[in-house]
Parts: structure tokens; C-alpha cells; sequence
């Protein structure tokens, strides 16, 4: 495969946290020419010399914008996972779906397209009983979908790759990540762990996984950078149990009846805390990990924090109040024992 | 000629005596501790952690048992422990799960294990064995069997059907106990990251099945396990359980309610449901898990498996060598109970 290094880059969802980052990153890249963000409120991060589009992928500018740019390389961001900022369901399909169809419709017009890169999600697998410990990459889901970030993802899944197929000489990137944490990023699952009571399903205690923030941008922008064409999970190694992850967080869990869950769901959607859709809840019963090989070797990025290490970090980033204090508990325990010791040492 | 006079290179005894001793220990990176002595041998860090060693053995057990209990909750209750990538929770399985198994082991069913040297002390091997008792506890004891009394000590990782993952409380115990699905990915991965996995594959039929048909071998599913075995290269070794029949005789099935409730069978036993939770009590029989000869392979290659006949005559080998083990074992009992 001929190297063909990225000069004009698009990144749509550019102001969302991931893609700021991800444009300043490149835009501090002396290889590349132009970095060019799509969105349809400014970014609020410092995203450098990127210059900003304020339009909705939807929308024809778009087309006008990776022609008359002679943009090579667009990287798809904007799929969202919650209908909390896109006012609802509907407006959130929209966006993702059809957005998505737009923007790759105008892809596959531009001559001048070498590249393109989508994040996407481990939610294409779906969660149920009836899943592997770790899904690779080849593996279809086993969990019905209904609706929601999952359904919307496999569907985006579904128009990359036709656009792979109509225009062979794109090197197609296609990244599924886990979710996401770390100090900064903002996403239902950190909002859930920084809850005050966690919610869990009484009777199960799901296998998560997560991927730092900072392993996730470094593996967007090498796909960017670099030539990395295929299909890709992105995850921490290891996986942590859900029980654990409330536990390392000091918070306290709060099992909630599988028939009452949605219920509890929709109080705390409405007071605005976290979303909690049917496939959210299946993830909280089933869990769900994805194996990583192929990021290793193929891809040739060992993420740096395992599972464990970027939650840890997103705890210490957040210094969330632990209301079970690790260091003081270990400090109880060696004088419960000293206690004894001493009492021994006088006997 | 005068002799020649040897003169040691190193400056012989009293410069040595000038340089500090090292101390005798080794440290953590494997290497010879390069401190210098204090007393004893060993360097400050070497004698404080030699001292509290000799503390601790002279210390009574219950305050050995003390210091145990209290870092194990002090682990669970800050999540600090190490989970694979199965779930499966070895802090939790060592020190909880399997010590509340050991009373039903060792003192209700009184389990006699035999040919333990056929399961080897490293590397994937796939333990497949009879399933009977209408509730799996003779997995529960294959397992314990396996950690308490072979001396590799070594964890075995059951397959499941995924109504046990589907089953709140069950699911999370199940995984945290070692067990995971029991589909292909799952048993090759274990077994080729060199897991000890077992698998039982007469699955409902064969736990569900009526008193009448005890110790008779059910199908063995599609032989999805020889594959994965042929894939992953680890012998097979044949595990027969004689004595799980006999807990809950199963004398009736009730259809109309397993239909509707989703479950495989809802067993009616002499003592369910009539005794109430009194009928829950397992009649106290007494065990012999024997495990026969390994099962090589390796020597038969991963392209086996793509052989349909090879497989079928496999899995046959396997349910007969159990079949016949459980029929010798049969005999050989004086009776179901002593």
C-alpha cells in the first residue's frame, strides 16, 4: 500500500469533546496543511488553526466545503450516542443516520477523498446472555436491536461500508470503540458513575470496558496520519465488573428490580442526570468486551491504560467524593492488627 | 629456587574485610540485594520484612485468620482485585465460593476422586463429564475436586448454557466462579490461553433427565466441543460422576409450568414440592468423580475439525469411555448412600 499522507483533513462533530481534541492535535501537525471542523454550534476548546464550518452534515454545504477544499481525508464523529443534547429520539436518528448518509453521498462525489475514518462503537454488538466473553471484530451481535445508539451505529456501519465498496481507492478506517473515560470526557457512563447512589440491575453485574481518552485520540489521529484501512476494536485491555468499578469509584450501588428499571430510568432522564435507554439497560444486565488483537498487531497501537488504569484515572480526575475511603481503610485494618500485636507483646 | 609467592589479585582477606557485606536476599527484580548489612545478614528493608515474617509465625492462627479476613474485605470493599477477561473473580472463587462448598464435599456427599494425575498441572486441557442431579452441583464439585486435591491446584472453567447467564444472581455468580458460555469462541479462547475448561454436554437432557434413565448418557449436543479441542489442539479427558443422580430423583415433570416460566423442565422429586423448602435438601449420596485417561489431539491437527466423521467418532469415543467408567463404577459401589 503507497503511503498517501492526509493534507486536507474534515472533522465533523468537531465541537463535541473527542473531536476538538482530535482538530487540535492535527492542526499542531506540521504535515497537514488544513484541518477543517464541521459543527453546528463553534467549539468551545482551543482547537488551534483549524478553521471552523458552523453547518449540519445534513446539509449540502458540505459537499461544497470537501470540493472546494480538495479535503482527502474525512473523519466521521458526529454520531451520537444520546438523544439528550438532539432533543429526542427522532432528531437523534436523524442525525445519525441520515446525516451520515449525507455526508458520505458527498464523499463519494469528492475526487479528491483518499481517506476516511469513523468512529463508531462496541455497541454493534449489542449485549445479551447469550454473547462470547470477547467479541472480535467478524463477530455479528446476538442482541436484538430496537432502536438507540447500537442500531444507529450498525446502520452508519452498514453506509461506510457501501461507500468502501463504491470507491475502492478510499482507504476506509472504521473504529469501534469502547466506552469512553478518563479525567475530562463527559459521557453517560462517567455521569453515571459520578451519580450519588449508581443504579444497578439487582441480580447482575455486567463485564465493562473502557478506553482512555487519550489512547482513543492517539488512535483516531493515527488513522489519520497513518494507513490503517479495516475494522478495529478500540478497548483498554482487561475488563472490570460493574460491582468493582462502583466500588473503586467509592460510590455506592443501588440494585434496582430488572421490571422497575425503567422506570428508575426514565425519573433520572427526565431530572436531566443520566439517559437510560432499553439497550442501556441490557448493557447494565449482560455487559459486554471486545478483544483487541487486531488493534495491537494490525493496527500497531498497544493501548497504553488497561480497562482498570483509565477508570482509575477518571476517578482521580474527577475527584469524586469516595464515600469508602481506600487509604483509610487500610489504615483501620493495620491498627486493628498493631492492637492486637501490642496486646500479644504485653501477654 | 625459592617458591613463588602466591599474591591473592584482590588484595586478599583484609581488604575484603574493609567492603561492606552485602545483603543475602533477593530483591525484587530477582537480583542479589546490593544494600549493605545490618544485622543478621540482611540490609534494614531485608531484616524489618525478615522480622515481621518470624512475627507473623509466631503469631496464633486466629490472627493470621484475622489479618486474612480483614485484607480480603478490605479488597472487596474497595474493588481492589483482579477480574479476567471472562469474569472470572479468583479472590472471590478461593476465599468465598469454593470454602462454602467444601462442607457439602467433604462432609454431605463425601466426594472420592480417582485418576486426578490424568488432568495435567499446565496448559488447556477440556474436561468433559456426565451431568446429572437436576440442579448442576456436579460441576460445582468437579470444580472443587479439581482446586482442593490436584496439586497444580488448578481452576476449572465450566461452560454453561445461557439460561444461567440469563438468571439474575446466578449469571454474576457464574461468571465470577470461572464459568463462561459455552460456544466455540469462548472454549477455544480459554483453552488456548492453556485454561483447564470442562464442558458437559449432555446439557438439560442430561441434568433433567428422569430417575428411571439414571446413569444412561444423553446425546452429546452437536460434538461442538471435540471441535473446539481439535481447534485448540488440548487433549480431552473423559470425568465420570457417579452419585449425582441420587440427590433429586426426578419422578415427574411438570411441562405446562416449564413452558410458561422459559425453563428447560420443572422437576416434581419424592420430596418437591411437597416437603416445601424441606424438599430443597439433596439427598446425602455418597460421590466418586473419576477422571479417565487423557485424549490427545494435538497430533491430529486443527483441520480435524472441519471433518464432520472424525468429530462424531470422537465424541463417541469420549461418551463411551464415560459411559463404561460409570457402569465399572457402579458396580463397584456398595450402595447409593455409603
Amino acid at each position: 500500500m503507497v503511503a498517501r499522507p492526509s493534507k486536507v483533513v474534515l472533522i465533523t462533530g468537531v465541537s463535541r469533546y473527542l473531536g476538538g481534541r482530535l482538530a487540535a492535535m492535527l492542526a499542531a501537525d506540521p504535515g497537514i496543511e488544513r484541518v477543517i471542523g464541521v459543527d453546528v454550534v463553534p467549539p468551545r476548546q482551543d482547537v488551534g488553526r483549524t478553521e471552523f464550518v458552523r453547518a449540519d452534515i445534513r446539509n449540502p454545504i458540505i459537499a461544497k466545503v470537501i470540493a472546494s477544499a480538495q479535503v482527502d481525508t474525512v473523519v466521521h464523529m458526529s454520531v451520537i450516542a444520546t438523544p439528550f443534547g438532539a432533543g429526542g429520539r427522532t432528531a437523534m436518528k436523524e442525525i445519525n443516520v441520515i446525516g451520515t448518509m449525507q455526508l458520505l453521498a458527498a464523499c463519494q462525489k469528492a475526487p479528491s477523498l483518499r481517506k476516511l475514518v469513523v468512529k463508531s462503537t462496541t455497541a454493534v454488538y449489542g449485549s445479551s446472555s447469550r454473547d462470547a466473553a470477547l467479541f472480535t471484530e467478524g463477530m455479528e451481535p446476538k442482541a436484538q436491536f430496537r432502536s438507540g445508539y447500537g442500531k444507529d451505529s450498525i446502520e452508519v456501519e452498514g453506509y461506510v461500508r457501501g461507500l468502501g465498496r463504491r470507491r475502492p481507492d478510499v482507504d476506509v478506517t472504521l473504529l469501534r470503540f469502547a466506552n469512553f473515560i478518563g479525567p475530562r470526557i463527559d459521557t453517560p457512563l462517567t455521569r453515571f458513575f459520578a451519580l450519588p447512589v449508581v443504579p444497578s440491575v439487582f441480580g447482575f453485574d455486567p463485564r465493562i470496558q473502557f478506553v482512555h481518552e487519550d489512547d482513543g485520540i492517539e488512535v483516531l489521529r493515527r488513522a489519520v496520519v497513518e494507513n490503517r484501512r479495516g475494522t478495529y476494536n478500540v478497548a483498554g485491555d482487561g475488563v472490570l465488573l460493574l460491582s468493582q468499578a462502583i466500588r473503586r469509584a467509592g460510590r455506592v450501588a443501588v440494585p434496582v428490580p430488572s421490571p422497575a428499571v425503567s422506570m428508575v430510568g426514565s425519573l433520572f432522564r427526565r431530572a436531566g442526570l443520566v439517559d437510560f435507554s432499553p439497550e442501556q439497560v441490557q448493557f447494565l444486565e449482560f455487559g459486554r468486551g471486545v478483544d483487541t488483537t487486531r488493534l495491537r498487531t494490525d493496527f500497531g497501537y498497544p493501548p497504553r491504560y488497561r480497562t482498570i488504569e483509565a477508570f482509575d484515572d477518571f476517578v482521580a480526575g474527577r475527584s469524586l467524593t469516595r464515600y469508602v475511603d481506600p487509604d483509610r481503610l487500610a489504615r483501620a485494618e493495620q491498627m486493628v492488627l498493631n492492637g492486637i500485636e501490642r496486646r500479644r507483646a504485653h501477654a | 629456587m625459592p617458591e613463588a609467592r602466591v599474591i591473592p589479585l584482590d588484595g586478599g582477606g583484609p581488604v575484603r574485610s574493609r567492603r561492606p557485606e552485602r545483603c543475602s536476599e533477593t530483591g525484587e527484580d530477582g537480583k542479589r540485594c546490593r544494600r549493605s548489612v545490618v544485622a543478621e545478614g540482611r540490609c534494614d528493608t531485608h531484616l524489618a520484612q525478615l522480622q515481621a515474617e518470624q512475627a507473623a509465625a509466631t503469631a496464633p492462627e486466629w490472627e493470621r485468620r484475622l489479618a486474612g479476613t480483614l485484607a480480603f474485605l478490605r479488597r472487596r470493599v474497595t474493588g481492589d482485585y483482579p477480574i479476567d477477561d471472562f469474569g472470572f473473580d479468583a479472590d472471590l472463587t478461593e476465599h468465598v465460593l469454593l470454602s462454602a462448598l467444601r462442607p457439602i464435599y467433604d462432609k454431605y456427599f463425601r466426594v472420592e476422586t480417582r485418576g486426578l494425575e490424568n488432568i495435567p498441572s499446565t496448559g488447556g486441557a477440556l474436561v468433559v463429564a456426565n451431568h446429572s442431579g437436576t440442579v448442576p452441583i456436579d460441576a460445582l464439585m468437579t470444580q472443587l475436586a479439581i482446586y482442593d486435591h490436584h496439586p497444580a491446584k488448578r481452576h476449572l472453567r465450566m461452560l454453561g448454557a445461557d439460561l444461567v447467564f440469563r438468571t439474575p444472581l446466578i449469571a454474576p455468580l457464574a461468571r465470577k466462579s470461572g464459568s463462561t458460555l459455552a460456544c466455540n469462541e469462548d472454549a477455544e479462547r480459554l483453552m488456548s490461553s492453556g485454561e483447564l475448561a470442562g464442558v458437559w454436554p449432555e446439557g438439560f437432557k442430561g441434568i433433567g433427565k428422569p430417575f428411571a434413565e439414571r446413569y444412561k448418557l444423553q446425546r452429546f449436543g452437536r460434538g461442538g466441543f471435540v471441535s473446539a479441542a481439535l481447534r485448540s489442539g488440548v487433549p480431552i479427558i473423559p470425568c465420570s460422576i457417579v452419585g449425582a443422580e441420587e440427590i433429586y430423583p426426578i419422578v415427574g415433570n411438570v411441562k405446562v409450568l416449564a413452558r410458561l416460566l422459559g425453563f428447560p423442565y420443572v422437576p416434581v422429586t419424592p420430596t418437591f414440592p411437597w416437603l416445601g423448602p424441606l424438599g430443597l435438601i439433596p439427598l446425602p449420596s455418597k460421590w466418586i468423580i473419576e477422571f479417565g485417561e487423557p485424549i490427545a489431539t494435538d497430533e491430529m491437527g486443527r483441520a480435524a475439525a472441519d471433518d464432520p466423521m472424525l468429530v462424531f467418532n470422537l465424541t463417541d469415543q469420549v461418551r463411551e469411555v464415560i459411559q463404561q467408567t460409570l457402569y465399572k463404577l457402579l458396580l463397584s459401589r456398595r450402595s447409593v448412600f455409603f
